[in-house]
């Protein structure tokens, strides 16, 4: 091959090169995963596409990208190394050994080498940074290693609400299983006792055939019994909610409601916001909300049901239009998609003979435990020195580390030191809690160690 | 954004007849000032809230867990949340509560003005001031002593089994507001 042709070959393929990777950048929208510089953490890969949610050209990653999507759980685990607190100038030369006012400074992505849980990047040991004294100051902790000190049961450095020494001296000996289990019950939103509404039925539907604008349909076009069958046995319309609520949505044109076929999560939004942000939050929702395509399940890297793989994830891919069926939505769709061997183990395990005996009636309403009961757990928050109980729809939010579980789920019903144990025992926790832990988390010991006559158990 | 310290804060006398006055606003009377405020709303909070709603009134008490226990922070822990909630736009100025005789060992002093203020303010009750540089920046620091306020400050530290001393009585300095302003 002479000179030229050399230099003409070589320039077809720094062309082509460099326009199969320029595109990526020209090309809104444009796939970008070609570029990634290392595999994303399991917590990110859903947005890998999605530069821009994390990047800022030319600046890097900085810290605001990041609390876009954390802040909210932050602040509600109230978190205990804020930046602020690590802004003092009393702790510059802590901030020199490793600056963790910066995400990026323990959670470096793009790093799969080095990628721990919960996607850290330092060496496990790195609490030894700053608390190098912890073994004097505390006794108890002499001869353990700091790579041991975010165990399962020990220590969180954002979220150690479930793990402070105070939380835990109050929880000593508590049964495993507590003397009368059961999740809070929910207010009108999912079981339909809205304040002020009625009963409906289909004489009540609202949905004006023929309606001038939006998708209206024809009067008998097709036969929509099954979905109204649907929609009355529902909260919705036992909420007093019928057909307009979700269909009929606000037209920017012209300013009228007109009726939508398909309304999508956005009518859902109006009535359950809080939810919607939660999901938002969640893998569910991660990547819709940072503007990409709506997850499927052919996306995910957890094991996933085949015959599932196309399914796109919005509020009715778990709760089915019409009937929104709570139960439905609480075991059933995760189980339609989530091929994992928790997940597998489900169906035989105690948990779920809790949950069929409360569907049959033969338990009282929130004693069964579904998927839902700890992944999406029920939260209770004060509101004018009220109990205000919703249903928590980031599914991530209490995934890891595994022990946030502790105060969302497990403590509902089982005695603090049984629920760490099991937390720690992975086989235990693959096999979905069937049998009992193998593990053992000193944890509570040493808290009781240091009670007033220590050791000595009431 | 620096605070800048000897800046000039000019007083136009306009109608005075005389000319524009200046006067400049040292370090040590921008922290006095602010140590003013501080131990002002402190006190406000451990006599009229605490000690009123706790041991007088009987309503609700304060606790070191004072979200899970659904209770009033404690003063030394309201007056931390203020100091870690000003660090997000004071531009600098920052304040801080230690005590040679900590409860948690994170709040005792680190640096040498610190151990040095703390000391002087233990022995003699006085306040100090010393210039101080920290990760490359220029501080004005200023040390005050922290009394305690009532027999609820004391009756706490000396009951906690992480207090290093437990025979503190009223009026007695249990540690220090160290306040730090930047200077260029």
């Amino acid at each position: 091959m002479g000179a030229r042709t050399g230099i003409l070959v070589s320039s077809i393929l720094a062309a082509a090169v460099g326009g199969y990777y320029g595109a990526a950048f020209a090309v809104p929208g444009a796939d970008r995963r070609d570029l990634l510089p290392g595999r994303t953490t399991r917590g990110h890969y859903l947005i890998e596409s999605a530069c821009g949610a994390c990047h800022t050209p030319f600046h890097g990653v900085s810290s605001d990208a990041c609390l876009r999507c954390h802040e909210a759980a932050l602040t509600a685990a109230e978190d205990s190394h804020p930046p602020s607190k690590l802004s003092d100038p009393r702790n510059a030369d802590r901030v020199a050994g490793l600056d963790a006012r910066a995400c990026v400074a323990c959670h470096r992505e793009h790093a799969p080498d080095r990628a721990r849980a919960g996607g850290v990047t330092l060496p496990a040991d790195f609490c030894a940074a700053c608390h190098q004294d912890i073994a004097r100051e505390r006794p108890s902790h002499q001869g353990f290693a700091f790579a041991g000190c975010a165990t399962t049961g020990c220590h969180r450095y954002h979220d150690n609400r479930g793990l402070y020494e105070g939380f835990l001296a109050r929880h000593l000996h508590e049964p495993e299983v507590l003397a009368s289990p059961h999740v809070p019950p929910l207010a009108h939103a999912s079981n339909g006792k809205r304040p002020g509404s009625r009963p409906l039925d289909r004489s009540d539907r609202d949905d004006p055939p023929g309606q001038a604008g939006g998708d209206a349909r024809t009067p008998g076009a097709r036969d929509d019994g099954a979905l109204v069958r649907a929609w009355e046995g529902s909260a919705h319309a036992r909420g007093g909610v019928s057909c307009a609520a979700c269909h009929g949505l606000p037209d920017a044109a012209t300013g009228m409601t007109i009726w939508k076929e398909h309304p999508g999560g956005a009518s859902c939004g109006r009535c359950h916001a809080l939810e919607q942000e939660g999901f938002a939050h969640g893998a569910h929702g991660a990547r819709t909300a940072a503007g990409l395509s709506p997850l499927t399940p052919a996306m995910a890297r957890l094991p996933m049901r085949l015959e599932a793989r196309g399914t796109s994830l919005g509020c009715d891919a778990c709760h089915a239009a019409h009937a929104y069926d709570t139960r439905r939505a609480a075991v059933e769709a995760c189980l339609g998609c989530h091929d994992d061997a928790h997940s597998r183990a489900y169906r035989a395990s105690r948990h779920a003979l809790l949950w069929e005996r409360e569907l049959a009636g033969a338990a009282p309403p929130g004693t069964g435990v579904s998927c839902a009961t700890c992944h999406l757990p029920r939260r209770v928050s004060r509101v004018r020195g009220a109990d205000v109980v919703r249903v928590e729809h980031d599914q991530s939010a209490d995934l890891r580390p595994r022990d946030k579980m502790l105060r969302g789920s497990c403590l509902t019903c089982h005695g603090l030191g049984f629920a760490i144990d099991s937390l720690a025992d992975d086989a235990l926790v693959e096999r979905n809690f069937n049998g009992r832990p193998s593990a053992h988390v000193g944890s509570l010991d040493m808290v009781e160690r240091r009670l007033p006559g220590g050791g000595t158990k009431p | 954004m620096r605070i800048r310290i000897a800046l000039a804060v000019v007083l136009s006398l306009a109608g005075c007849g005389k000319p524009a006055a200046t006067r400049a606003i040292t370090p040590q009377k921008m922290a006095d000032a602010l140590y003013a405020v501080l131990a002002a709303d402190r006190a406000v909070y451990a006599h009229e809230v605490v000690e009123r709603l706790q041991d007088q009134e009987g309503v609700i008490r304060a606790s070191e867990h004072y979200k899970d226990d659904r209770a009033l922070p404690l003063p030394a822990q309201m007056f931390r949340l203020g100091a870690e909630a000003a660090r997000r736009t004071s531009g600098g100025v920052t304040y801080s509560l230690l005590s040679p005789w900590p409860i948690n060992t994170q709040n005792a002093p680190r640096t040498e003005v610190e151990k040095a203020g703390l000391r002087r303010a233990a022995e003699t009750g006085q306040s100090s001031y010393a210039p101080e540089s920290l990760g490359g920046e220029r501080y004005f620091t200023a040390v005050y002593p922290d009394k305690a306020v009532s027999e609820a400050c004391a009756a706490c530290h000396n009951a906690h089994r992480d207090s290093p001393r437990h025979d503190f009585k009223v009026g007695d300095v249990m540690g220090g507001v160290v306040i730090r302003i930047p200077v260029e």
